[in-house]
């Protein structure tokens, strides 16, 4: 940290500065807040080619707000215990002053927040965001989704309705797969021999706790991301100021009108359909002793659902030997599909940042989306139903499973071959040229 | 930013009216904004106001009839106890013997009371929110025979009025009627 070598008096050349003025002056000399704040939020230098892509990180940010602001609230009002938790979220819909607004924006707000998460991550996985030098940028956004899904998660629990507590069910058996020591964690887990109170007040302490552990990994991202700005559309470095443009007012204000747009978006979900993105399940009260016919988890952890449960035995073939369950071959699936983003930046080593000079990994990538999409869709469905109804024996489980092997296949197979044999296009020059270009060759 | 806002510019070669127009749109943005998070606001602070289950609590209906001449009965309403005293006859009337007498929050005893013979006080010292002594037999009732609050030594009468030591005001009245004979409604 280096403070301004000027004592404060020097800055009253022209005239006498203001009583605020003096008061900022006097903060910042001995704590550059100010100085930190005209740096890192108004004068900050952003490439002047960001489309509206680039919005959703800063949207992001606003989301986890609200959800902190609403889940403050929620908190006052909400009675962690398996024999009021439901009836307490009952109050808060019925007898709470706007509580059922604030508890529909906080529940909304959580499926809002991972949709706009999930496009910020398409997004710089299109632009080649991850790559050098900002790995560990990518690595801090993985944290943050991984706290992401562990908050929602336990979030999901806490209004313990039926789905509340299988999933929860469930999603900790998951950890019963690990050899040997796997039902002493899931005890440990518990803290009991089911999912019980115990549980549900520790769930509800880390629910509340992991937000502002999130907030500290933002913090983090953000220091990451300012050491070198933002990547861009094209991909490539800035290389004079010409290219970068101050983020106030410019940037500022996309990212206000970005976020009205989003914000009619929320809203309208919010008002017009709150519990379209729920399970209607969880508006029946725990019952440990009376599973549901089917358990499904929330939209944004459907993909992840798919690949556990795609996975079959892994055996040796014709031989029966099998080298490793389903059980545990699925979990390490699941965890590896998140957990192999941390490779991105080596597996994809090609120079060329953006998609948009690499017609192949351009294809590859909508189709990537379009399986991530797909995975969704398997994951909320029963494994043995009939995917067309015509066709009786390609069922989701075979979808699934042709979906987590293009999952699994573009990241280590197609990734490093395109990266090392793809032809790419010629890049600019600068940030500025392809502008300039258009405009010569228009006429201009 | 500065270049932007002075001299000319492509849509305002002049120059003469950007000032007022960027004015015009900060200052429509800013009162939008302000508006919005107001509007926004208010159910988050709303939501902490009493509940409609807390609001539906908010008076209680009691059964009088057990009560005898000479006994206090302490009752919870809205979180906090509600003192009824059935006064005796000398009670009353040293209470009203004392309606001259110098007090720090003056008032006769006729207008703290809808019958003579029930007392009704919020059992909660003015001072600083303790409970006074005095609803059960043994308990000390200060030096007027009414309550004591143990916290800083507030002495009551037997109208609930102050009479010695800090607190500012009477013990209050809550809101109440006699719906008949035996039935207390409470707020």
């Amino acid at each position: 940290m280096t403070a301004p070598s000027e004592p404060p008096q020097a800055s009253s050349t022209d005239g006498k500065p203001g009583i605020i003025e003096q008061a900022k002056d006097w903060i910042d000399y001995r704590m550059p807040i100010f100085t930190f704040m005209e740096h890192e939020l108004n004068e900050y230098p952003t490439p002047k080619n960001l489309n509206y892509w680039w919005n959703f990180g800063s949207l992001a940010g606003i989301v986890l707000v609200i959800l902190i602001v609403t889940g403050i609230v929620l908190a006052m009002n909400y009675t962690p215990h398996v024999d009021h938790a439901f009836d307490s979220v009952e109050r808060i819909m019925r007898d709470v002053n706007y509580g059922w607004l604030i508890r529909y924006v906080h529940m909304n707000g959580a499926s809002m927040f991972f949709l706009v998460v999930y496009i910020h991550i398409f997004r710089g996985l299109y632009f080649g965001s991850f790559k050098p030098p900002r790995e560990l940028l990518w690595w801090l956004g993985i944290v943050i989704l991984l706290l992401m899904m562990m908050t929602a998660f336990m979030g999901y629990v806490l209004p313990w309705g039926q789905m509340s507590f299988w999933g929860a069910t469930v999603i900790t058996n998951l950890f019963s797969a690990i050899p040997w020591i796997g039902d002493a964690i899931v005890t440990w887990l518990w803290g009991g021999f089911a999912v019980d109170n115990p549980t549900l007040q520790r769930f509800y302490s880390l629910h509340y706790l992991l937000p502002f552990v999130i907030v500290g990994v933002i913090f983090l991202h953000l220091w990451a991301l300012h050491v070198h700005g933002s990547n861009n559309p094209l991909g490539i470095d800035r290389e004079s100021a010409k290219d970068s443009i101050p983020f106030h007012p410019y940037y500022t204000i996309k990212d206000l009108f970005g976020l009205g747009v989003f914000l009619i978006f929320f809203m309208g979900i919010v008002f017009f359909a709150p519990n379209a993105l729920g399970e209607p399940e969880n508006y029946l009260p725990a019952n440990p002793l009376q599973t549901p016919a089917e358990i499904v988890p929330e939209w944004y952890l459907l993909p992840y659902y798919a690949i556990l449960r795609s996975v079959p035995d892994i055996a040796i073939p014709f031989t029966g030997i099998v080298l490793m369950k389903a059980k545990l071959a699925g979990v390490i699936a699941m965890f590896g599909s998140i957990l192999i983003l941390f490779a991105l930046p080596w597996l994809d080593f090609s120079p060329v940042r953006s998609a948009r000079f690499r017609p192949i990994t351009k294809q590859l990538f909508w189709v990537f989306v379009v399986v991530c999409i797909v995975l969704g869709k398997v994951g909320a469905n029963p494994p043995n139903l009939a995917v067309f109804s015509g066709i009786e024996g390609f069922k989701y489980i075979h979808l699934g499973q042709i979906a987590t092997t293009y999952y699994f296949a573009y990241f280590l197979v197609l990734m490093p071959l395109l990266a090392k044999f793809e032809p790419t296009r010629p890049l600019p020059q600068s940030i500025s040229e392809p502008v300039l270009r258009d405009r010569d060759e228009s006429g201009e | 930013m500065s270049q932007t806002t002075e001299g000319p510019t492509p849509q305002d070669p002049a120059g003469d009216d950007s000032q007022t127009r960027r004015d015009f749109l900060t200052l429509a943005t800013v009162t939008v904004g302000v508006a919005g998070a107001g509007l926004a606001v208010w159910p988050l602070v709303d939501s902490m106001n009493p509940a409609a289950d807390t609001l539906a609590l908010s008076s209680i209906e009691l059964d009088i009839k057990p009560i005898q001449p000479g006994q206090r009965v302490t009752v919870k309403w809205r979180g906090k106890p509600v003192f009824i005293d059935r006064r005796t006859p000398e009670r009353i009337k040293k209470a009203r013997a004392d309606d001259g007498a110098k007090m720090p929050d003056p008032q006769a005893d006729k207008d703290r009371v809808k019958k003579a013979e029930w007392l009704v006080l919020i059992g909660i010292c003015p001072h600083l929110g303790c409970v006074p002594l005095g609803q059960k037999s043994g308990q000390p009732r200060g030096e007027f025979g009414g309550w004591y609050c143990p916290c800083h030594g507030s002495h009551y009468d037997f109208s609930g009025r102050i009479r010695k030591g800090p607190s500012p005001k009477n013990l209050q009245v809550p809101e109440y009627k006699f719906l008949n004979e035996t039935t207390l409604l409470i707020g």
